[in-house]
């Protein structure tokens, strides 16, 4: 697997291949498989991303009863034109936490790196593919580019809550996604790189501090979060804002922080927001 | 890790590690027993124990000994389907001891003909899991690949007719590992291989003097329990 996004930008700027491809490349050559059949496989993934947004119904709530209909509340402001941040912005909001709300009441989700971080990735996919006119096949290929800087990110530091806190999952997440849009938009691998490094840099030391230990409080909203994260960090990058810290340093420098951080605050259920008042009352609730 | 991982897999919520690591424990294991579960007695340790019921874990564990897979969307109902095709089971604070894995779990489980086994399992994390234990011998294997498990008595010769039987068969080894519990006791060989060992070659060792106990998990055979069509009419795909 790939290990330096500075590797991809060499491959591409030596070949003229776009981002996704080398990733494709890569990871065909790895696993023995087709790239036709691989691809395939990705689109079917794409197509279980818009299942999860189609399989939502604000009506559920989780186990504890914490999650639920928050997604619908965002859509009912959007659609009343009364969101501040605007429509477009809104849609992503909207997607990221109907998605993340549906995999807290065990509803079919794509794990994106990982389950907490489900919304993300294909609440701004899904928002500029009603936006603008982009094929299927080029959102396919703009899940390679998230795939491969997740890879990248795994191979140098972690993608979960538990080794590294939240940066290693919303903050992985928004770095893919931001990539992601950056590829859609015509940037190039250089580009889809600093796009990454961005979404990383803002989320850089965020604490994994689930209450009750379940992946419903905070993690639903940190889904908006990160989702619109990497909008900001897209439309930097396309405009020529440059990350001053090289890609590959930043992801280092979330293993180095998430190595740093204490057990307390990495999926532990322990400290941070866990561990407020109100987050032991609803642990002791739960338990009850 | 590959790209297919990161973007990926397409699951039930609300945790890969939580939930769609303890369906693939319980589907690992019910193929391990190679029949349907009739009795499922479980026990849950570490942060499965703690956060299991939140994430769904011991549903998701009776689930995969239905043979669902992590996408099933009947996962949330396994416990009522477990129940009306009479699938017997129950869930116990289990203490594995402190150098066990966080989200582990352990199953002794009956299978309709009378078979048992009892399995410790983890789930590491992204939905891989290791397989610990197998009837309280040491097996730590991934269940990624098709594999062997040999129970033998721990005399000289049983490793040589193992693998010359996969080498005639034209099964190639992936990993290999032995363990015993002491000189002259009983030892436990598991290979992972890149083949499906044939089922006739799993005769032949079964009957050798010294294997004790041969296992075998498949990877082809990819039926959901069959009592579920009948009572359900496969609703829970």
């Amino acid at each position: 697997m790939l290990d330096a996004l500075a590797t991809v930008i060499e491959t591409a700027e030596k070949t003229g291949k776009p981002f996704w491809q080398i990733v494709e490349e890569d990871s065909c050559q790895e696993d023995a498989v087709d790239p036709k059949t691989a691809f395939e496989q990705m689109r079917a993934t794409y197509q279980a991303m818009t299942a999860s947004l189609a399989d939502y119904d604000a009506s559920r709530r989780s186990a504890s009863g914490l999650v639920g209909g928050e997604g619908e509340k965002i859509e009912a402001r959007r659609k009343a034109g009364r969101l501040i941040c605007g429509d477009f912005v809104g849609r992503v909001m909207e997607i990221a936490l109907k998605i993340g709300e549906s995999n807290a009441c065990m509803r079919r989700i794509v794990a994106a790196p990982t389950a907490g971080s489900c919304g993300v990735v294909p609440a701004v996919l899904i928002a500029v593919s009603e936006k603008e006119d982009f094929s299927e096949d080029e959102l396919v290929q703009a899940l390679y580019v998230a795939g491969g800087i997740g890879g990248v990110i795994g191979e140098r530091a972690f993608l979960a809550g538990a080794a590294g806190g939240c940066q290693a999952e919303i903050g992985a997440a928004s770095a893919m996604a931001a990539g992601a849009l950056t590829a859609l938009y015509g940037g190039d691998a250089a580009m889809i790189a600093n796009a990454a490094a961005l979404a990383l840099k803002g989320l850089l030391g965020l604490s994994c501090d689930p209450v009750a230990g379940l992946v419903e409080v905070p993690c639903v909203k940190r889904n908006a979060l990160g989702a619109v994260n990497a909008v900001t960090s897209a439309d930097m990058t396309l405009a020529g804002i440059k990350s001053q810290i090289p890609p590959d340093e930043v992801i280092d420098a979330m293993r180095t922080i998430g190595r740093n951080m204490d057990p307390d605050i990495k999926e532990t259920g322990v400290g941070g927001l866990a561990g407020t008042e109100t987050g032991r009352a609803i642990s002791q609730r739960i338990k009850l | 890790m590959n790209v297919m991982d990161v973007i990926g897999p397409v699951m039930v919520g609300p945790s890969s590690s939580h939930t769609a690591g303890a369906v693939r424990i319980g589907k690992v294991s019910r193929r391990l027993l190679g029949e349907n579960v009739a009795k499922a007695h479980i026990g849950l340790y570490g942060s499965f124990l703690a956060t299991g019921r939140g994430h769904g874990t011991d549903k998701a564990l009776i689930a995969g000994l239905l043979g669902m897979d992590v996408d099933d969307m009947g996962i949330p109902d396994a416990f009522d389907i477990a129940r009306t095709i009479g699938l017997d089971f129950d869930f116990y604070e289990a203490d594995l001891g402190d150098d066990a894995h966080p989200n582990s779990a352990k199953l002794e489980l009956t299978g309709v003909t009378g078979k048992s086994l009892e399995i410790v399992a983890s789930s590491i994390g992204g939905g891989r899991i290791v397989i610990q234990e197998l009837d309280h011998l040491t097996a730590n294997f991934s269940g990624d690949y098709p594999t062997l498990i040999v129970h033998n008595l721990d005399q000289p010769g049983h490793v040589s007719e193992v693998t010359s039987m996969l080498a005639h068969k034209s099964v190639n080894i992936a990993t290999m590992q032995l363990y015993r519990d002491g000189r002259g006791g009983h030892a436990v060989m598991v290979l992972e291989c890149d083949q499906e060992v044939p089922a006739s070659a799993l005769v032949w060792l079964k009957k050798l003097e010294g294997v004790e106990k041969v296992t075998y998990l498949s990877l082809l055979e990819d039926i959901a329990d069959d009592r579920i069509a009948h009572h359900k009419g496969g609703q829970h795909a």
